[in-house]
């Protein structure tokens, strides 16, 4: 799966949960969730969920912690999907 | 200080025969039955199959949340609460302050429950056993924790004044609405989203089929078998749903030009104690008595000036004990009985939410001069008939002016609520 496609998957997968709408139209790699989307501090593990859901992986405590921007979120989807 | 007069400006419902007030005020009118054979008893082997459930789409549901509120969203008295507070608000004519505006300062909720969401409980529990704690998102615990009706209202509506869950068992809604009126009374509130609501599902009813207090000989006509005052009364048909009241200063209800439905006067909420008689699941009459008794007094009106009841009355072998309650507290019977009913006949017994919905009826009644009708009653029970006139308990809805309404309300636990509304003028 290249780079864009996993961002337009999780694009889609956070789009309910983003109370910014401005910044999701200029969401790129540094977009921090919290910050820039406003997306509720506690929707982030319903993120995380659906993530799982999605690409069928289970994220770990350690990997959790890291998903709060847009980049950390794909690094840490491409590493589970690479060692799947 | 001169007690300050409260009224109602807002009403929402959500119940088995209508989901919003005005096929609500139809189906009471009317006489039609909001109770159901459901399957789904069947299935799991209940003895009563029977129960009053709110119908509508999903997609209703897109009015009230928004996306998020409703992803995972399993807990339909969190559904029916917010439906009916909602259509509440509206209905008064208040607004919703902005996001980055202050909260309503003088405006709250209390909102009761018995519990809330066991459907989402259960899926949780499902997920904890299968040591998949991690998969409960975020949903759970503001979807079952007790609270989550009045925290989703406060939210959704921005107020900033007292946000809270009462639970008594049956006289929830009734009590609710008696301690919003107490608040604004006190000066501390202005407006209060008062109300109830009470999940379905066979989570909620199964313990009351194992007590077998619900009837179990309706399943082929359930229309038949909710039967306040009768004879052949045999127990109370499982309901659910939702009422809503907005309860206002009448200064602010006149300052902002609202339409006002009805006056409290006033009421009173009390327990037997669990003594003379009185158990976790049976009234002590004493305190009924003294419950009504005193809601007549701090309304300042007398026993005579009430003109109609809307009664607990939930069809089980106590009706009789509570109309002569009724008759002793108040010293009335016969042809000088007001006149009463019961929604239940209708509904059946919405557990918590009862008695913010028939609240609900109790005010549309006053405002609109009708008496809606008990169904099932055909064949009164003869204890009933010797202490109270046939006439004043109409099985059809008569049109009468009325002034003055009682409402009350008797929960497990021993617990009694009484309001005394007024037309207002």
């Amino acid at each position: 799966m290249t780079k864009e496609e996993l961002l337009s998957k999780l694009k889609t997968i956070i789009e309910p949960y983003v109370q910014n709408q401005e910044g999701f139209q200029n969401i790129s790699e540094d977009t921090n969730f919290i910050e820039d989307l406003e997306i509720n501090s506690a929707n982030l593990v319903d993120v995380i969920l659906d993530v799982e859901d999605e690409f069928n992986i289970e994220i770990d405590n350690d990997g959790m912690d890291k998903m709060l921007t847009v980049k950390a979120s794909i690094e840490v989807i491409q590493d589970k999907l690479a060692t799947k | 200080m001169i007690n300050r007069r409260v009224v109602i400006t807002g009403l929402g419902v959500v119940a088995p025969n209508g989901t919003n007030v005005s096929n609500f005020r139809n189906a009471i009118k009317t006489g039609i039955s909001g109770i159901q054979y459901i399957d789904e008893l069947n299935q799991l082997n209940f003895s009563c199959q029977i129960a009053g459930k709110p119908i509508y789409k999903d997609d209703y549901l897109n009015n009230y949340f928004n996306s998020i509120q409703l992803k995972g969203l399993n807990a339909s008295g969190l559904e029916y609460g917010v439906i009916a507070g909602l259509d509440a608000w509206k209905d008064a004519g208040l607004t919703i302050p902005d996001k980055t505006e202050d909260p309503l300062w003088d405006a709250g909720i209390i909102f009761g429950t018995g519990v809330l969401g066991v459907d989402k409980f259960r899926e949780a529990i499902y997920k904890v056993d299968a040591g998949n704690v991690r998969r409960l998102g975020s949903t759970s615990v503001i979807q079952t924790m007790a609270s989550g009706i009045s925290a989703f209202l406060g939210g959704m509506l921005g107020c900033g004044n007292i946000t809270t869950t009462n639970s008594s068992a049956c006289s929830t809604g009734t009590e609710a609405i008696l301690m919003a009126y107490d608040r604004i009374v006190s000066g501390k509130a202005e407006i209060i989203l008062a109300g109830s609501t009470s999940d379905s599902g066979p989570y909620v009813w199964g313990g009351f089929d194992a007590m077998r207090i619900l009837p179990h000989k309706y399943n082929n006509k359930p229309t038949a078998a909710s039967r306040p005052m009768s004879e052949t009364a045999s127990g109370f048909v499982p309901g659910s749903g939702a009422g809503a009241l907005v309860v206002e200063s009448l200064e602010n209800a006149l300052k902002r030009g609202a339409t006002v439905y009805a006056e409290i006067l006033g009421g009173h909420v009390n327990s037997g104690g669990q003594r003379n008689g009185g158990s976790m699941t049976a009234p002590n009459s004493k305190a009924v008595k003294e419950c009504i008794k005193q809601a007549v007094i701090n309304s300042g009106i007398d026993a005579n000036d009430i003109d109609t009841i809307n009664g607990h009355l939930t069809a089980t072998n106590k009706d009789a004990m509570e109309i002569e309650n009724w008759c002793d507290a108040l010293g009335r019977k016969g042809k000088h009985f007001p006149f009463i009913n019961s929604l239940k006949s209708l509904v059946g017994h919405c557990l918590a939410a009862s008695g913010s919905i028939e609240s609900v009826a109790t005010v549309l009644q006053l405002k609109e001069d009708f008496v809606f009708g008990n169904i099932n009653c055909e064949d009164l029970h003869p204890e009933i008939e010797v202490m109270v006139d046939r006439e004043r308990i109409p099985r059809k809805t008569i049109s009468k002016p009325l002034q003055i309404a009682a409402k009350a309300s008797f929960g497990f636990g021993d617990v009694n609520a009484c309001i005394i509304f007024k037309k207002y003028s």
